[in-house]
């Protein structure tokens, strides 16, 4: 997030693009509503499905799946045709700004509308305008925007509306993508990314390398950036990666194609798994390595807001249960490593010469003080609130970006639109949720939710079990029929392993960042006849 | 000026304009007694158990009375103790109290101030109303109406907090009581088991549905960590009992949740001590799992990745991180796939 959670009641009005809030980042999906229902403040929400936050807004629009960059120029076709944006803004901290005029002409509502299917083009202008009036006017979004091969361009586009509105560096604005994860900004922010060292530092820089030789006390790091993850299922199934080690992960439940996923790890000579259960994954691997849950641990998380903040010992591991850094330093040091970490705090310590962003973040500052990075020195209060005076570039570039569909389109044999997502019960590859009483109860079983209009074209009824394929598989889940999506669009949640999602999405990616194109794919369901 | 000057109890003490009295005097560690006050939420004045007198003369509820600058407030004389007292046994009296068997024993608000004020159930007789107690529709939340003091904070809670407009009143005067939609159970209700409703009832009426542990609240041990779910990272005190079984789940103030959690944060924490958690290194023998030492197993996974990377090179092996893990445990994994194995095949699932 650009701006922090603290900062949603100084918002006047809220856009929520591919977010379903109240369900995903439920705690702050009430502070939204809170505001909206009541403080009066306004919301725009775009989104396929009608969630809970489309009820709060003032203007919904519900578009069909991979249309958000489509939608977004028409916002901003209508702010720059009336003269509404944010004339100072974009003169003094922007440029780029005559290129996307030029590609915003031709996304009128009229054409817009078409693209994303809604039935009245006038809606997109009347919210534009209602946007531009509304300051300041904070953006939320999540994989909705991202999980597309255009996902790149979805994330810019949110930046392009937010600098023309002049929302950006201002308290209650900003771009805000919620993270799904407890740590996942933590896991970038630390390297944990096939072509960065901690702090986004590139690694196919000499420099770079450099730096983590002498730091690491080691030398030849390699300048050659490695394989996102579904590039390296891919080689794992090519035969190119033999070896794989899995800290706390789910691929075979989380990866899109499950059956590709699951062909890759047999093909491995070693698979390690690192975890607290006997995952779906860990079935596929050679050894399996115990380690403990969150509540036995202490550390470090960064959450989506780039705040940093303790972890505490709650209750006391099972007697052969280790930290994973434990294991990992195990390898590492029967590897000719000589570590001698004692403690997490030590392994932070290194993490504050590497992370520049870190340096001045320290455990017991962390214990009394918010600290939001970057906070490069012990002096350095933290930073609520990103590109306040200048872009870290200098000036933010718009970036023209022309609308591009989703890679796999409906057909004949394939007619509806497949969605996947996450439900309020549950989490990512049920590991943890299914394993809790309460979340489980509430959420025992998969669901494929079908229009009422389709159910009757498929002759069938809630509750019933159907068949749903794709090119890649075919999985049986009960139908759930209401009218939350548009006919032609079903939406099924990722956690369940008796209905995986993830045997029917499809593995292509965004060129630029590999995130693979959970939310479109092109599908069938069908009754099934006994 | 924003700053306001304004005497409690003889001490003169500073606030800011707009602040209600017991605002002011809980900034300055001035306890006045209050059961619907919260400072999460509106207020309402509806216990009048927070009344102070204001310049020797008015009575008014401290939780709705702006505090104004040169006021001079006396939270409690003879007279107030006494309105205080009669107001705690009129609420003993309409309700059924008895902490024996009440889950909020020892961390109930109305139970502090009984004790407080040394009060007994009046003897007298008083027209009990049948209320609702339903301990079996949810598995998230009981409710007992008979604890009940009709303060609104499960309702405001519900409707301010979490934003899902569950809980209300019906009815009026002594017959007052709580619904849940339109007079639904609990568990047949709309209601989403944030707890929010739980955490803020200040008596026994709403509690939660034990999971793992139970125990005596004045047992049970807090230490707090960050929520392992979605990347809001709320901040959750976890109580333990005396065997080590988690009991309960609250959100703490000073996260980024102000106090706030979802259902995940609030009931989703028994699986870490689920009896088939892993306990041992497994290694595969004829296609089953064994049970092997540590040694064993890092010895094997050592030598196996050390042949390998001399065989096929850093580039055949990779590996995922976690986003589910410590910075400190995502930052040794990439050190050790960059430094000891050499390759930047490291990536975890920020893109799924």
């Amino acid at each position: 997030m650009t701006n922090s959670i603290r900062e949603v009641p100084q918002s006047e009005g809220f856009l929520v693009i591919g977010s379903n809030t109240t369900e995903n980042h439920p705690v702050i999906g009430s502070m939204i509503k809170n505001e909206v229902q009541n403080k009066k403040k306004k919301l725009v929400v775009v989104d396929p499905r009608r969630i809970e936050l489309a009820k709060f807004a003032d203007y919904y629009f519900p578009i069909r799946p991979g249309t958000n960059i489509a939608i977004l120029n028409g916002f901003m076709h209508v702010i720059i045709k009336e003269g509404l944006y944010d004339k100072t803004f974009v003169e003094t901290r922007t440029e780029g700004f005559d290129e996307l005029k030029k590609t915003l002409e031709k996304y009128t509502p009229q054409y817009v509308a078409e693209i994303c299917g809604l039935d009245n083009p006038d809606d997109i202008a009347v919210a534009a305008r209602f946007m531009a009036s509304v300051k300041p006017l904070a953006l939320y979004y999540s994989m909705g925007i991202t999980q597309f091969v255009s996902g790149v361009n979805g994330v810019k586009s949110t930046a392009n509306l937010q600098m023309l509105l002049g929302n950006m560096g201002v308290a209650g604005g900003g771009v805000n993508p919620l993270r799904g994860q407890n740590n996942v900004q933590g896991a970038c922010d630390m390297g944990a990314l096939p072509a960065s060292y901690p702090a986004y530092q590139p690694v196919a820089s000499e420099d770079n390398k450099k730096k983590f030789e002498g730091l690491w006390g080691v030398t030849d790091l390699s300048t050659k950036p490695g394989f996102t993850l579904v590039e390296m299922m891919n080689a794992a199934h090519a035969g190119e990666i033999k070896a794989m080690y899995i800290m706390g992960e789910n691929p075979v439940m989380s990866d899109p194609n499950q059956k590709h996923v699951m062909e890759a790890l047999d093909n491995l000579e070693l698979l390690v798994v690192q975890d607290i259960f006997l995952t779906e994954t860990a079935q596929y691997a050679h050894v399996v390595l115990p380690a403990c849950a969150f509540l036995e641990k202490e550390g470090t998380v960064t959450n989506t807001e780039r705040r940093v903040q303790p972890m505490h010992r709650v209750l006391e591991p099972a007697p052969l249960v280790r930290d994973d850094w434990w294991i990992t330093m195990q390898i590492a040091n029967r590897m000719g490593a000589k570590w001698e970490y004692e403690e997490a705090k030590d392994i932070f310590a290194e993490i504050r010469k590497a992370t520049p962003s870190y340096a001045g973040i320290t455990y017991s500052r962390i214990e009394k003080e918010l600290i939001q990075w970057p906070c490069p020195t012990m002096e350095h209060p933290g930073t609520q609130l990103l590109h306040r005076d200048t872009f870290s570039r200098g000036k933010g570039l718009f970036t023209a970006i022309e609308y591009t569909p989703p890679f796999e389109e409906t057909d004949r044999e394939y007619p509806l639109v497949l969605t996947t997502g996450r439900i309020l019960p549950q989490f990512h590859t049920g590991t943890m949720s299914r394993n809790s009483k309460v979340l489980e109860e509430t959420a025992p079983e998969g669901f494929v939710e079908v229009n009422p209009v389709d159910a009757s074209d498929l002759d069938i009824s809630d509750g019933e079990l159907v068949s749903v394929s794709t090119r890649r598989g075919s999985i049986r889940i009960k139908a759930k029929v209401v009218e939350r999506s548009k006919p032609n669009i079903v939406f099924i949640p990722f956690h369940f392993y008796e209905s995986c999602a993830n045997r029917l999405t499809v593995d292509c990616l965004d060129p630029a960042c590999k995130i693979p194109e959970y939310k479109v794919c092109a599908c069938k369901v069908e009754k099934i006849v006994v | 000026m924003d700053t306001i000057i304004i005497t409690i109890d003889g001490k003169q003490v500073t606030g800011k304009r707009g602040q209600t009295i017991l605002e002011v005097a809980n900034a300055n560690d001035i306890d006045i007694p209050h059961l619907c006050y919260h400072p999460r939420l509106s207020k309402t004045g509806a216990c009048r158990l927070c009344l102070v007198r204001i310049d020797g003369k008015m009575l008014k509820t401290s939780c709705t009375e702006f505090a104004l600058d040169g006021m001079s407030v006396v939270t409690e004389d003879e007279p107030l103790k006494n309105i205080r007292k009669w107001l705690l046994g009129l609420l003993l009296l309409e309700g059924d109290h008895n902490c024996l068997y009440c889950d909020a024993d020892g961390d109930c608000e109305l139970q502090t101030y009984v004790k407080m004020y040394n009060v007994e159930r009046p003897d007298e007789d008083f027209p009990r109303n049948p209320r609702e107690v339903d301990y079996v529709t949810s598995n998230a939340i009981k409710r007992n109406e008979n604890r009940c003091i009709v303060c609104g904070r499960c309702i405001r809670a519900c409707k301010e907090v979490q934003v899902q407009n569950v809980w209300g009143f019906t009815e009026r005067g002594s017959q007052t009581h709580l619904i849940a939609d339109d007079d639904k159970r609990i568990g047949e209700s709309s209601c989403v088991k944030c707890g929010a409703c739980v955490q803020l009832c200040p008596t026994g009426a709403l509690t939660f549905q034990p999971v793992l542990g139970t125990g005596l609240n004045w047992d049970l041990k807090k230490e707090s960590s960050i929520c392992i779910y979605c990347g809001v990272g709320c901040k959750i005190d976890f109580y333990t009992n005396k065997e080590g079984l988690l009991v309960k789940a609250m959100g703490n103030d000073d996260g980024p949740n102000k106090g706030h959690l979802c259902i995940k944060g609030r009931f989703g924490f028994d699986f870490v001590q689920k009896p088939n958690r892993l306990k041992a290194p497994l290694m595969k023998k004829d296609g089953q799992f064994v049970e092997a030492s540590w040694d064993e197993a890092l010895d094997f996974v050592a030598d196996k990745l050390k042949a390998i990377k001399k065989q096929d090179g850093p580039d055949a092996i990779a590996a995922l991180s976690s986003a589910k893990c410590t910075n400190e445990e995502n930052y040794l994994m990439q050190k050790f796939m960059r430094g000891v194995i050499g390759t930047n095949n490291v990536d975890h699932c920020a893109r799924l």
